[in-house]
């Protein structure tokens, strides 16, 4: 027998409103146990919730969803209760007080869903995004996701691969019988370019990971540039310390802030010098070169011509120093808050640039990497050895089938369930 | 009441394997056949292997089966389908001289001293508490015996139709099998219909040879089975002609003749080795259709125009035939015609080819639903092995899709069932690019050995051929046959590959030990699974996670419903 799980599935109260839910056979007991006869399913009904000894809970607008057509899939119960601590608390008291009800693993109503056939693997996954989505670029990327839009892209990829590959068996079974081939004069690679193009064009989509932790923003530059003092001006807080000493910040600082529904992470870093005798501050300096292997944004503090690739040269206090201003992308200074202000513009215009169009979903790492398989075998199609083709085409197959759910494996659903808070 | 350990109905291509393999696995055996002196026929076109099909015949050779010697023995062309293509997919194909052939199985199976060949119909299954028992001969005598195996081929329930004309029969001239057929229906086996055809046999001497572009035959040495060592036959061309628009025009207006297009055959029929009505039918704008003239033998006149296979009428095959060039004079010794049979839907066995509603019934070839002479050979030594093993209380004998083609097909067959005959085709194997058909005895003969299925013989041969293979891959010429050099330099070739699949491979055994229940209260049971995909899954009914993800029409999702499942209950 299946238990019955509950959680509080909104916010951490207080809160306006907390919504209990509860799934699973007993769910329809439990609700009339704490409010004596439920309001029709699906239409919501005022009424009074009271423990066993018949003490009024809470006041609450309660729905009751009978299964199999829920979002888990199981019987369905909600209580939306008045947001405070104790009501909630006293709620699950009396739920958790109830026989064969217990409060539910972190994801398990989800993981409910999928089980029960309510989700696919991807959809799963574009929830778990959903629910864990703070901006609202997130939240679309995650929706889209949620809603089936790439598993109806690789249904298409699929059925279109398998008309090629049809030809191609009937070439290699009944190439020698004359009868079925004769007409088919068969050219894949030309054939295959679509489907090629809009593989690719689907890997240049952000991963998903980057809008969930944030677009890294690296600030470096030479010992005493004024990374920390720029560093706490674009966090409007203090969050590095500050000195006029060089070589004060020795280690990687990091801080997250969400500026027009983006997500970044600001990385301070150690000031670059080749000579220093301290240990530490030496360590820092490769961590800081660590960082900027990875960033995706450099502000490049230093000398114009001593700026990495791509690195959004900064003349930092612009106040105090003069600067090239041919040679410099931006001038900033700490006291100047619209200088700040137009050095978030530009890397606001930078990031979107990075992220792209947010609306047709975000690529999970998952996704990418068998989504790269699939194209790299398709690009190994050269029409050469149809027998090598042949196998090439089994392989796209066989990876974009996985992202459908084909290939989940034990390691992977724990991941993805690892990532639910409770109750969701 | 003589009693064997197995006792095999049927004498064609799966019963004489079954009934070797059996044999060589140590169990007393008795060969029950209508006609001893037909045991080894070619019912319909003279050649052994092709396209998937060699693969099949090299496997078979692999598990010392009866084929590839007997096709070696009688071979008189010899091509390798797909030369230009990968290793993997060539085809080695033989035309073999039916007498030669069928002379071949029987001093072959002449050898096995514990294999008695009994001439008589078998006329009914006898069961006790849901075994079998015995087999009641048309005679009157009684066979008793722990394992039986079918392999009638076209034989049950057997309609043979030509034109307007019926008869009852497998073969032509050859009474059908109908107590036994009446028999499996009443025991409420799931059975189909299916139906195969054959065309018209042709005087060679009546052939114009000169007007026609020849074919000839192989000039590499290649055999059939690495133990042949005796010299080619001598070696015939065959020819190829075309069909014409007047030949179209002639079968479109004697369609009216034609049981196929008059409704009369309700069974299935090959979608890849279709009549000629059919073909003109479906691809109408074609201008003309291939034919090979095939010899039949070496001191034997007839020929078979391999691309003909036709049930209209005899006028309209001879008005046919000689719209053709370089036959415009031919002679028809026999006519082309159609069969209809039973079949029995194979998705009622287990990968052991045992029924599973009887215990000790072993089904093999036709029967099961194929066409072609390989793929009931093959079926016919996996059914013998396991026939024996119950027997004699041995290890079943079941081989996985990544170890051959025999595999694949028996998998198809009880996990897909047909709805066609089935003919193997390469595209069929997902690991080809292991399973080639050099590589067979490579692949197949050391397991054969654990199993005890080869003869001294054969572990003789094998044991020189792994230090042959030990050699080459040390990179040792002198001594090694050259079939051996270059298997051992495609294996090279293709490793990348292989090394990829191994993985695949290891995934696909893993699911196979995932468990599921596929009866219909348990299917029910899992969520999320449509009402499509449960009766689907039913009627499969796959033991496995890695079966079910094979059974057609079950998308992902499904499978990783059945899989949750399956987690969800331990």
């Amino acid at each position: 027998m299946t238990d019955t799980i509950f959680a509080l599935s909104s916010g951490r109260p207080p809160a306006a409103i907390a919504v209990v839910r509860v799934s699973g056979p007993n769910a329809r007991a439990a609700g009339e146990a704490l409010a004596g006869t439920l309001p029709p399913p699906r239409i919501a009904g005022l009424r009074r919730l009271r423990d066993v000894e018949g003490g009024t809970l809470d006041q609450a607008l309660t729905l009751f969803f009978p299964g199999t057509a829920t979002a888990t899939g199981e019987d369905l119960l909600e209580l939306h209760l008045h947001g405070g601590r104790a009501v909630v608390a006293a709620v699950e008291a009396a739920l958790a007080s109830q026989v064969g009800l217990r409060r539910a693993e972190p994801g398990e109503f989800t993981r409910r869903a999928l089980i029960n056939g309510r989700l696919d693997l991807a959809q799963a996954e574009g929830l778990a995004d959903l629910l864990e989505a703070e901006t609202d670029m997130q939240r679309r990327a995650a929706l889209a996701m949620a809603e089936g839009g790439m598993s109806r892209t690789i249904i298409d990829w699929l059925d279109r691969l398998s008309m090629a590959a049809a030809r191609v068996e009937a070439e290699l079974d009944f190439g020698d019988e004359d009868e079925v081939t004769q007409a088919t004069g068969l050219d894949l690679p030309p054939l295959l370019a679509p489907v090629i193009l809009e593989m690719a064009a689907m890997l240049t989509r952000p991963p998903v990971e980057r809008l969930r932790d944030g677009v890294m923003v690296v600030l470096a530059g030479p010992r005493n540039a004024g990374k920390s003092s720029l560093f706490n001006a674009l966090l409007g807080r203090p969050a590095a310390i500050v000195t006029d000493i060089a070589g004060t910040t020795r280690d990687v600082l990091e801080a997250g802030v969400i500026r027009a529904g983006l997500p970044y992470r600001l990385v301070d870093t150690a000031g670059l010098t080749n000579q220093t005798a301290d240990p530490i501050e030496a360590i820092g300096i490769t961590r800081a070169k660590a960082q900027l292997d990875v960033a995706d944004l450099i502000l490049w503090l230093g000398e114009p011509d001593a700026a990495p690739a791509n690195a959004l040269k900064i003349g930092a206090r612009g106040d105090e120093l003069e600067h090239d201003r041919v040679s410099v992308d931006h001038v900033t200074s700490v006291h100047d808050q619209a200088s700040i202000d137009a050095l978030w513009a530009i890397i606001s215009q930078r990031s979107q640039q990075l992220i792209g169009d947010l609306a047709s979903g975000a690529l999970h790492a998952r996704h990418r990497s068998l989504l790269s398989e699939a194209l790299s075998a398709l690009q190994a199609v050269d029409g050469h050895d149809l027998l090598l083709d042949a196998e090439h085409l089994r392989i796209a197959n066989r990876a974009l089938a996985a992202i459908l759910g084909r290939d989940a494996t034990e390691a992977m659903l724990d991941a993805l369930f690892g990532r639910f808070c409770l109750g969701k | 009441m003589k009693q064997f350990d197995v006792v095999v109905v049927g004498g064609g291509h799966a019963g004489t394997e079954a009934a070797a393999a059996a044999a060589r696995r140590g169990a007393s055996v008795a060969l029950v056949s209508q006609s001893l002196a037909q045991i080894g026929t070619m019912s319909c076109n003279p050649s052994i292997g092709g396209l998937g099909k060699g693969h099949l015949v090299r496997e078979v050779d692999a598990l010392d089966g009866l084929m590839a010697r007997a096709a070696d023995d009688a071979a008189i062309h010899h091509r390798m389908l797909n030369r230009s293509k990968g290793l993997a997919v060539q085809g080695p194909r033989v035309q073999a001289d039916r007498r030669r052939y069928r002379a071949s199985i029987q001093h072959q199976l002449a050898r096995y001293a514990n294999l008695t060949l009994i001439e008589g119909e078998a006329f009914a299954l006898h069961l006790t508490n849901g075994s079998v028992a015995s087999v009641a001969l048309a005679d009157g005598s009684t066979i008793g015996t722990t394992a039986v195996v079918l392999a009638t081929g076209t034989f049950l329930g057997g309609k043979i139709f030509r034109g307007l004309d019926r008869a009852a029969g497998g073969r032509i001239d050859e009474r059908p099998a109908n107590r036994l057929g009446e028999q499996l229906r009443a025991l409420r086996l799931p059975m189909g219909r299916l139906k195969t055809g054959t065309p018209p046999r042709l005087d060679g001497r009546t052939v114009d040879w000169g007007a026609l572009e020849p074919q000839p035959s192989d000039n590499d040495e290649w055999r059939m089975s690495p133990m042949t060592r005796t010299p080619r036959l001598p070696q015939l061309a065959c020819a190829i002609t075309r069909t014409s628009a007047a030949t179209h025009d002639i079968i479109r207006n004697g369609l009216t003749t034609s049981p196929l297009f008059g409704g009369d055959i309700e069974g299935g029929g090959p979608r890849y080795c279709p009549s000629i009505e059919d073909k003109v039918h479906r691809f109408g704008d074609r201008d003309g259709h291939q034919i090979f003239l095939e010899p039949e033998g070496l001191d034997d006149p007839w020929i078979y125009p391999n691309g003909i296979s036709t049930s209209l009428s005899a006028e309209v095959q001879d008005a046919l035939v000689r719209s053709v060039a370089g036959l415009e004079r031919a002679q028809i010794v026999q006519y082309g015609y159609a069969v209809e049979y039973d079949y029995i839907d194979p998705r009622a066995l287990d990968h052991r080819l045992a029924l599973a509603a009887i215990h000790g019934l072993f089904c093999a070839g036709q029967l099961n639903g194929t066409t072609g002479y390989e793929e009931a050979a093959a079926q016919g030594v996996i059914a013998g092995c396991n026939a024996a093993a119950l027997a004699h209380d041995l290890a079943p004998t079941t081989v996985d899709r990544a170890r051959g083609y025999i595999g694949v097909m028996i998998d198809d067959l009880v996990l897909q069932g047909v709805s066609e005959p089935y003919r193997m085709l390469t595209a069929r194997a997902e690991y080809r690019l292991a399973l080639r058909a050099d590589n067979a005895e490579a692949r197949l003969s050391g397991w054969a050995d654990t199993l005890g299925v080869l003869t001294p013989a054969r572990q003789a041969h094998l044991r020189q051929r792994h230090a042959m293979r030990d050699a080459a891959r040390d990179g040792i010429q002198d001594g090694v046959d050259a079939d051996i050099l270059r298997e051992i330099e495609e294996d090279r070739r293709y490793a990348p590959y292989l090394e990829r699949q191994s993985e695949e491979i290891a995934r696909m055994r893993r699911d196979g030990d995932v468990a599921i229940s596929s009866d219909t209260l348990s299917l029910r049971s899992v969520p999320g699974l449509s009402t499509e995909m449960i009766e689907r899954l039913e009627r499969a009914s796959p033991k496995t996670l890695d079966e079910a993800s094979r059974v057609r029409g079950v998308t992902p999702a499904a499978v990783a419903a059945l899989w949750l499942h399956s987690r969800k209950r331990t």
